[in-house]
């Protein structure tokens, strides 16, 4: 701890402004001394030279929103096992049960997912 | 041991002996500002510039070696120069999102930068639940490669945007998962607490098998977690030039390269936290004259050491495996890291729980 009066939290502000006055500052500077010309083609999508076609919010492949709900339910998982983690000794009989409980089907969850199929990249 | 509490107490009665309590806190915060940017600014100068030397050194080349000793200044000379390169307003893209997205970038390392512990008493912001906020705040960042992507309304940086973010959040789950594993271990989240508990054994030797597995997820994770190695198929050249950044011109750009390198330090800095001890010097039980010389070495040097030589690993992963799949890095994370994960995690609790040790 750097300095005992401040709160946490003040801290967490003082970093983020920080965070954000990092690319202030550098976005400032570079508006100060970068050069500026206008030119029509600048101003164009870098694809691959030639004009772009269609749409340039293509379709992509439902497999990412398959991935992003499994992440959800696990990362859930994950943030309601950590104030158990710290704890784990002083909880040991019933609440190890009802831990292991809620874990199992957890992972009956991704056996399913497996199962149909919901792992494989088509 | 230096204590680095001694010296910002010092500032800190220094500073409140002839000004009100409001004005410390704010001089304080922004001299904590200060130290946070200078620190953040130099190290990712210097891990380009290292980045760069191990690239070499793995291609027998020499790497920069004309500006400043060993070409140390080259990274400098290369920020000068991005400093001064044009910032391209582009009329197809979404001005505010894409303005918006360097910000979350640099923001979320900057706050996970801000919580690692530096030495005895060196550390910015010590939560009880430390190591919790590092791994909230660092999903931050995919929210900005997410816009980045779209608002740049380009096909390739739409597909990268959306294989780094399916990467990012399937390999975040490892990453908590061994975190959650040493957590068990450790039985506390906050950082120094973590470190505290390493004092005659680093988690690494006392945790048994399930911390070496643990850290060797967090290894692979990580390097994902930074789109690095064979997991950077988001940005890989030839199919999709740049990835989510590709519409992002000269500072724009130097966001994401610097954020990049700096959650590589990151990554390293938390396996060292959590396996490696932190700032803590390698002692052993029982060897009372090994553990006092250990002690003489400074904290910030312990702490550094181990964090560049696991970035070194990191860098070594790069040049050593070709570029996975985008199927392949789906089923790596979810048929074999998850469930090997989730069964650590049970064992590690048995140890923790019943004492069984093997």
């Amino acid at each position: 701890m750097i300095s005992l009066s401040i709160s946490n939290a003040t801290l967490a502000i003082a970093a983020a402004l920080t965070g954000i006055g990092l690319v202030a500052l550098a976005l400032w500077l570079a508006g100060l001394i970068s050069p500026k010309s206008f030119n029509p083609q600048k101003g164009e999508a870098y694809e691959c030279g030639i004009p772009t076609r269609g749409e340039s919010m293509a379709q992509f492949h439902v497999g990412y929103y398959l991935f992003a709900i499994l992440f959800l339910m696990f990362d859930v998982e994950c943030v309601f096992l950590f104030p158990w983690a710290v704890k784990v000794k002083e909880f040991m009989g019933a609440g190890l049960l009802s831990i292991a409980i809620f874990f199992i089907i957890l992972v009956l969850g991704l056996v399913y997912a497996w199962r149909k199929g919901a792992l494989e990249w088509k | 041991m230096f204590d680095f509490a001694s010296l910002t107490s010092w500032i800190h009665d220094t500073l409140s002996s002839f000004m009100p309590a409001w004005l410390t806190v704010t001089t304080e915060c922004i001299l904590i500002g200060v130290v946070l940017l200078l620190a953040y600014s130099v190290l990712a100068l210097f891990y380009i510039w290292f980045e760069r030397k191990v690239c070499a050194a793995f291609q027998c080349r020499l790497g920069p070696n004309r500006v400043g000793p060993f070409g140390l200044l080259q990274s400098v000379a290369d920020m000068f120069k991005i400093l001064i390169k044009e910032l391209i307003s582009l009329n197809h893209t979404d001005k505010f999102l894409f303005a918006l997205a360097p910000y979350l970038v640099i923001l979320a390392s900057m706050l996970a930068f801000a919580v690692l512990p530096w030495g005895y008493g060196l550390q910015v912001i010590d939560f009880n639940i430390g190591i919790f906020f590092l791994i909230a705040v660092s999903s931050i960042g995919v929210l900005g490669i997410l816009l980045a992507g779209w608002s740049s309304n380009n096909k390739f940086t739409l597909i990268g945007a959306l294989r780094s973010g399916a990467q990012m959040v399937s390999y975040e789950l490892s990453i908590g998962l061994s975190v959650l594993t040493m957590v068990c271990f450790a039985g506390t989240m906050s950082v120094g607490g973590i470190v505290e508990e390493q004092r005659d054994l680093w988690f690494i030797f006392s945790g048994h098998i399930p911390a070496i597995i643990a850290f060797i997820i967090y290894l692979i994770a990580g390097t994902a977690e930074t789109n690095r190695g064979p997991f950077d198929l988001p940005e890989a050249e030839s199919e999709l030039t740049a990835g989510y950044h590709t519409e992002y011109s000269g500072i724009h750009f130097g966001f994401f390269y610097l954020a990049e390198y700096l959650n590589l330090f990151i990554v390293a800095g938390v396996a060292t936290l959590l396996f490696f001890g932190g700032w803590m010097p390698l002692h052993f039980p029982g060897w009372d004259t090994f553990n006092q010389i250990m002690d003489y070495i400074p904290s910030v040097i312990w702490f550094m050491a181990k964090a560049i030589a696991l970035s070194f690993v990191i860098i070594w992963f790069k040049w050593t495996f070709p570029r996975l799949r985008i199927d392949q890095m789906l089923s790596l994370e979810w048929k074999y890291l998850l469930p090997i994960n989730l069964f650590n995690l049970v064992l590690m609790v048995l140890i923790v729980a019943y004492g069984w040790h093997f």
